[in-house]
């Protein structure tokens, strides 16, 4: 058989995933390497919805808020098990983002835009007031997953930082082989079709609203498990989660890898990540840097940075 | 009862009459031309039968059926197709993706299915490949089946466009000036594939410039003058109709007078 694009994407992946940790100067890298995962996740979602689809949100951190607090409740308050809110939280995600998208995206132009930011900040205001249920901003403890008790019994015994550094590797390689399906799916080329020419992918067939709304419900998806993972990771979790700031950096991550490539998606978010940990002084500024980096981006590299790069290489090979 | 039927139409944007109770039919395997001079209403008239526009009165039919500004892809689920004067390609794909988007009625399933890379997901991808591909064969661009589509040259770009719109298998296509902007030689290659279309039974409504194109290709010319219907038959007769002539001819002497 030969090796898709698709395959290599995923096995450079995996491997890479799977030896960094031999160059970790220190058990606290394992952290950092979870939390770009995580981030990728939830960007990957973005590479659907704005690279595929063309539509752009900026109220994700919305869904990360509804999949990070489902965590946090959903044990205490209904008895589930951790891993079962994770889905509880995807589920009602999905929902609300199929309630908010339904009527806004039948109307053509940046209305989803409007509205998701909108929504997001709807429900990071909730999570700050509701103190009787969410404890307000000063955040609310998690409950464990768990799942490293349970890979300890069966004689695998890792450190936190190691099971959750391979925990979320593996949903990470796992949500980019499904983004990387719906690419080459039909789905995927309805998705791409209408980011190219709406009047056109009418006259194909395509049910434009229909599409985008299924594009804006996978990706509230992939943020809510995002926000999941961030919550049982580090066993607390705040309204900051849900924050407007957290939706910009999203996009933010999407933009400078390269928002059509779900590899780009995952080098944003490990370089964004990445930054506030080792230069403390971009953890001071860091929406001034965001800013900044979405302004360059924009003026030098409109494409993001793993397809220019990509350009070069086959311009150079032709 | 004819495949397409187009009754009465008309519409007005504030005020002004573009198009005003203009009636004619389509029959399978017919070419219709759509002529007139610049202004005369014809693009109009074209959106609001593929349902771009609303028509302010009269009716669509499409076999039978009332259509009358059913949005786009529901025309196109109900087998009417269109290409477009600026032409409208997806110039995000490659020139195969553009073609194999055509199927999307026949390749469409469960999204969950295109998620997780099911067979059926597959199957219906490898349907729509072989079906592109061939379509392309049949346009003459399977060499520039893995190209971008944005790369290609004008006129290539228009057989592509007429490429996707035949992947859904239309009963009726519309086509928006298939060869404004094109040379002699693509004229001519464009020209061959509308026959051979409609020699395989679908039916075609033409809006064109190229007088020589529509009089060598048309089973049947409509002529609009001020959004109105003032001849209508075949090509000889059209070409001889003092009133089409005075259209043609008068148009400076009429924008003189306004």
């Amino acid at each position: 058989m030969r090796l898709s694009s698709k395959h290599l994407t995923l096995i450079v992946m995996a491997a890479l995933i799977a030896a960094a940790p031999f160059f970790f100067p220190s058990g606290y890298y394992f952290r950092v390497g979870a939390l770009i995962f995580v981030n990728a996740l939830a960007v990957t979602g973005i590479v659907i919805l704005t690279g595929y689809a063309g539509q752009i949100s900026l109220g994700h951190a919305g869904f990360a808020g509804i999949g990070g607090y489902a965590c946090a409740l959903a044990p205490v308050h209904l008895g589930l098990h951790p891993a079962l809110a994770v889905v509880l939280g995807a589920v009602i995600s999905a929902v609300l983002a199929f309630l908010v998208g339904r009527p806004i995206l039948r109307l053509k132009g940046y209305y989803l835009g409007v509205a998701s930011l909108g929504f997001g900040i709807l429900v990071a205001m909730v999570l700050n007031n509701e103190r009787g249920l969410t404890k307000g901003p000063d955040g609310i403890e998690v409950p464990d997953l768990g799942l490293r008790a349970v890979l300890k019994g069966w004689g695998l015994d890792l450190s936190n930082g190691e099971f959750w550094y391979a925990f979320t590797g593996i949903c990470l390689v796992i949500g980019a082989w499904i983004a990387l399906n719906l690419f080459n799916s039909p789905t995927g080329r309805a998705l791409r079709a209408l980011h190219g020419s709406e009047v056109a992918a009418g006259t194909v067939g395509i049910d434009v609203a229909r599409v985008k709304l299924q594009a804006f419900v996978i990706s509230a998806v992939y943020a809510s498990v995002a926000g999941s993972l961030t919550a049982l990771q580090n066993k607390f979790i705040t309204p900051d989660i849900a924050g407007f700031m957290h939706s910009v950096e999203m996009v933010t991550m999407a933009v400078l890898g390269g928002v059509g490539s779900v590899p780009g998606a995952i080098l944003g978010a490990g370089i964004l990540t990445l930054l506030p940990q080792v230069l403390t002084v971009f953890a001071e500024y860091e929406q001034l840097i965001l800013g900044l980096v979405m302004m360059l981006v924009m003026i030098f590299l409109r494409e993001g940075l793993v397809p220019s790069i990509l350009r070069k290489f086959r311009g150079r090979g032709e | 009862m004819s495949l397409l039927q187009i009754e009465r139409l008309g519409i007005a944007f504030g005020g002004l009459r573009a198009v005003h109770d203009v009636s004619f039919s389509v029959e399978p395997g017919e070419i219709v031309s759509v002529i007139g001079p610049n202004g005369a209403g014809k693009t109009t008239l074209f959106n609001m039968i593929s349902g771009v526009y609303r028509p302010g009165s009269g009716r669509v039919r499409l076999k039978g059926e009332d259509v009358t500004g059913m949005e786009p892809f529901r025309l196109a689920a109900r087998g009417m197709s269109r290409t477009f004067q600026n032409l409208q390609i997806f110039q995000n794909m490659t020139v195969l993706e553009n073609a194999m988007a055509g199927f999307h009625l026949q390749e469409r399933g469960p999204v969950l299915a295109d998620l997780l890379n099911l067979p059926s997901s597959r199957r219906r991808t490898r349907m729509a490949e072989e079906g592109a591909r061939e379509l392309l064969t049949r346009v003459g661009l399977e060499r520039a089946a893995d190209r971008e589509a944005g790369n290609l040259s004008y006129g290539s770009l228009k057989r592509l466009e007429i490429a996707r719109a035949l992947a859904m298998k239309p009963a009726v296509l519309l086509l928006d000036e298939p060869a404004a902007g094109c040379n002699a030689v693509e004229t001519e290659e464009i020209d061959h594939l509308i026959a051979e279309v409609a020699g395989s039974g679908v039916a075609i409504l033409l809006v064109e410039h190229d007088m020589k194109m529509v009089m060598r290709i048309s089973n049947h010319i409509v002529v609009l003058d001020h959004g109105e219907k003032i001849a209508e038959g075949p090509p000889e007769a059209v070409s001889r109709n003092p009133a089409v002539i005075a259209a043609y001819l008068g148009t400076e002497a009429a924008d003189a007078d306004s």
